[in-house]
């Protein structure tokens, strides 16, 4: 079973990957801070405030979230995360995209070289739609399609 | 010249095409593909000092060094001479183990000497402009209402906005240091007239004067990055903006920025927008948000305690993120004092660091005897960033409390009320 979803895209590329899901606002600085000081090769989320995603390894997978809040280091989190290879692969907004995340990925693509497929805007049934663990397909359009074949979890 | 959606100026345009060279061309790209992803058309001249987050050299941000250089290298940088968030470390004033202060030293911030040179070179105000309260009169860095800014800081960000009536957006680090290089910002959010009107109506519905620490916080969870506006407060802070109140919403605004991501709020009959503009600013959909004690009280409960013996003495408390005004710091001593009375002791039995910018301590200092009584206290004043000590291991395992919900939200720090602090840092317990 796939569902397919439409959304904006900020930055371009196609990937298959694993959905990690926060269906609240995604606090990068707190979801991020503890792994990239401690120079751990995975980032396990440690925001306390997001039990869903609290304790989950983000690296390489598709996180799907509504905003990122928080910290206005969110965006340079974000592209540290990228330069030490454990940010995720791609993230799919439902909502636009905010400020700190563009300034984030925006930065990593010019400064860095580094690409973290990025969409927005797919609307909230795409959210209330995915599932941690549910294979996404991303093609370089902003086409979003959610495959509902368990993947291996944390 | 128009680029995608954009229109540029004729300088803006040259610059693009590489006329002052490769790394102004990257940070003017950087702003204008931020500008283009919010649906700016237009790039807006900022005449006031940036304000940036990014204060420590942490050898992991290898990123933020390599752009430095490179716009180091290509003589950059602000036109105005900025401030930045507060530095990590005052061993002086901030007791640290030897091991503490090898991992700070060489671990955490090993590359903190490095980047201060870095900002130096590109704009840095000076040795002592270390603060995320930049707009203290006794720093400085005061912009006035309606004027364009491009500031990071999710704190000093709100205040601008809400406080102020500046106009700035949430940029990111790094990105608010490209806009002061460049001398533009662009237009969208917080910068327009739109932009600055509210989605949410607080009604606040509460038996006394709230604490602004959970207030802040049940708004920020609540309305996110949206703007709220603000009802029912005014009963309890009044209309006039004292310093008692820019105070109040200073400590207020953080928390709806750290426990959501709001960037302006208005607060009915107080704050400068909703003074001039009143219900107008309100969007014609806006969703409704009660609180009140029980409300208060339901968010409070739903604080997680990170600490691993839930019951442990205090091993030290932060008061002061944001930085306390220097009136904050007199109503603190007066606070301490009147505790300590009760409580039949002279010192403060848990380890009470202040925190404020370098120049309100200096003026705190100044001030004849209040600076005797407070060390009489045991309390001492820094002014260092507490959620940076607290971002490592070793500090992180510590039972540390706090009166800051942004101090809460980004660390292992325990969150008490203004009145519970007080009672806890005299008597040692958190069992008061």
């Amino acid at each position: 079973m796939s569902e397919e979803y439409k959304g904006r895209v900020i930055i371009a590329g196609r990937l298959e990957g694993e959905a990690v899901v926060s269906r609240k606002g995604f606090n990068t600085l707190a979801s991020f801070q503890k792994s990239a000081m401690s120079k751990k090769k995975e980032a396990i989320c440690g925001d306390q405030n997001n039990p869903e995603v609290f304790g989950k390894n983000l690296t390489g997978k598709v996180l799907c979230l509504p905003k990122t809040i928080g910290s206005t280091t969110g965006g340079m989190v974000l592209q540290t995360a990228a330069h030490l290879g454990i940010a995720p692969a791609a993230l799919l907004f439902s909502e636009e995209i905010d400020s700190l995340a563009a300034s984030g990925v925006i930065l990593a693509e010019i400064w860095d070289d580094n690409r973290i497929i990025t969409i927005d805007q797919l609307g909230s049934g795409f959210l209330e739609a995915v599932e941690d663990g549910d294979k996404i397909e991303i093609d370089d359009t902003g086409t979003v399609r959610i495959i509902k074949e368990k993947t291996q979890q944390n | 010249m128009k680029y995608n959606e954009m229109i540029l100026t004729a300088e803006e345009s040259a610059i693009l095409e590489g006329g002052q060279g490769e790394t102004m061309r990257k940070a003017l790209e950087s702003i204008i593909k931020y500008g283009q992803t919010f649906g700016a058309k237009k790039l807006v001249p900022i005449d006031h000092p940036v304000h940036l987050v990014t204060s420590f050299g942490i050898p992991m941000l290898k990123p933020v060094f390599s752009m430095m250089d490179q716009l180091i290298e290509s003589g950059l940088k602000t036109e105005h001479p900025f401030t930045v968030d507060p530095r990590p470390m005052d061993f002086g004033n901030v007791k640290c183990s030897l091991i503490e202060k090898l991992v700070f030293r060489k671990i955490m911030y090993g590359a903190q000497e490095t980047y201060e040179g870095q900002l130096k070179k590109v704009g840095l105000a000076g040795d002592d402009a270390f603060t995320c309260t930049c707009y203290m009169d006794e720093v400085g860095n005061i912009p006035q209402k309606g004027q364009n800014l491009a500031w990071a800081e999710s704190s000093a960000v709100v205040y601008a906005n809400s406080v102020l009536g500046a106009r700035t957006n949430r940029n990111s680090g790094i990105l608010e240091l490209l806009c002061g290089i460049a001398g533009r910002a662009p237009v969208f959010g917080f910068l327009t007239d739109e932009g600055r009107r509210a989605s949410w109506v607080i009604e606040v519905r509460t038996s006394g004067r709230p604490e602004a620490q959970v207030l802040g916080s049940a708004i920020g969870m609540k309305v996110m990055e949206d703007v709220p506006y603000i009802k029912g407060l005014d009963a309890f802070l009044g209309t006039e903006m004292s310093q008692e109140n820019r105070d109040y919403l200073k400590d207020m605004g953080a928390a709806t920025a750290s426990n959501g991501a709001v960037g302006l709020y208005h607060v009915e009959n107080l704050t400068p927008e909703a003074k001039d503009l009143g219900v107008k600013l309100i969007k014609k959909d806006a969703a409704t948000y009660v609180i009140d004690d029980a409300e208060l009280r339901r968010i409070r409960d739903g604080y997680p305690v990170m600490w691993k013996n839930k019951s442990a003495a205090p091993a030290r408390c932060f008061i002061g993120c944001p930085h306390l005004s220097k009136r904050q710091i007199h109503e603190w001593l007066g606070r301490i004092e009147a505790e300590l009375e009760r409580q039949g002791r002279t010192r403060v039995a848990v380890d009470t660091v202040m925190t404020a910018a370098p120049q309100v301590v200096e003026a705190f200092k100044r001030e004849n005897g209040a600076c005797e009584r407070l060390r009489a206290t045991g309390v001492h004043l820094a002014s260092i960033c507490p959620l940076m000590y607290m971002n490592n291991p070793l500090c992180a395992k510590k039972a540390i409390i706090t009166n800051s919900n942004k101090l809460r939200t980004y660390s292992t720090a325990r969150y008490f009320t203004d009145a519970e602090i007080a009672k806890i840092a005299v008597k040692g317990s958190i069992d008061v």
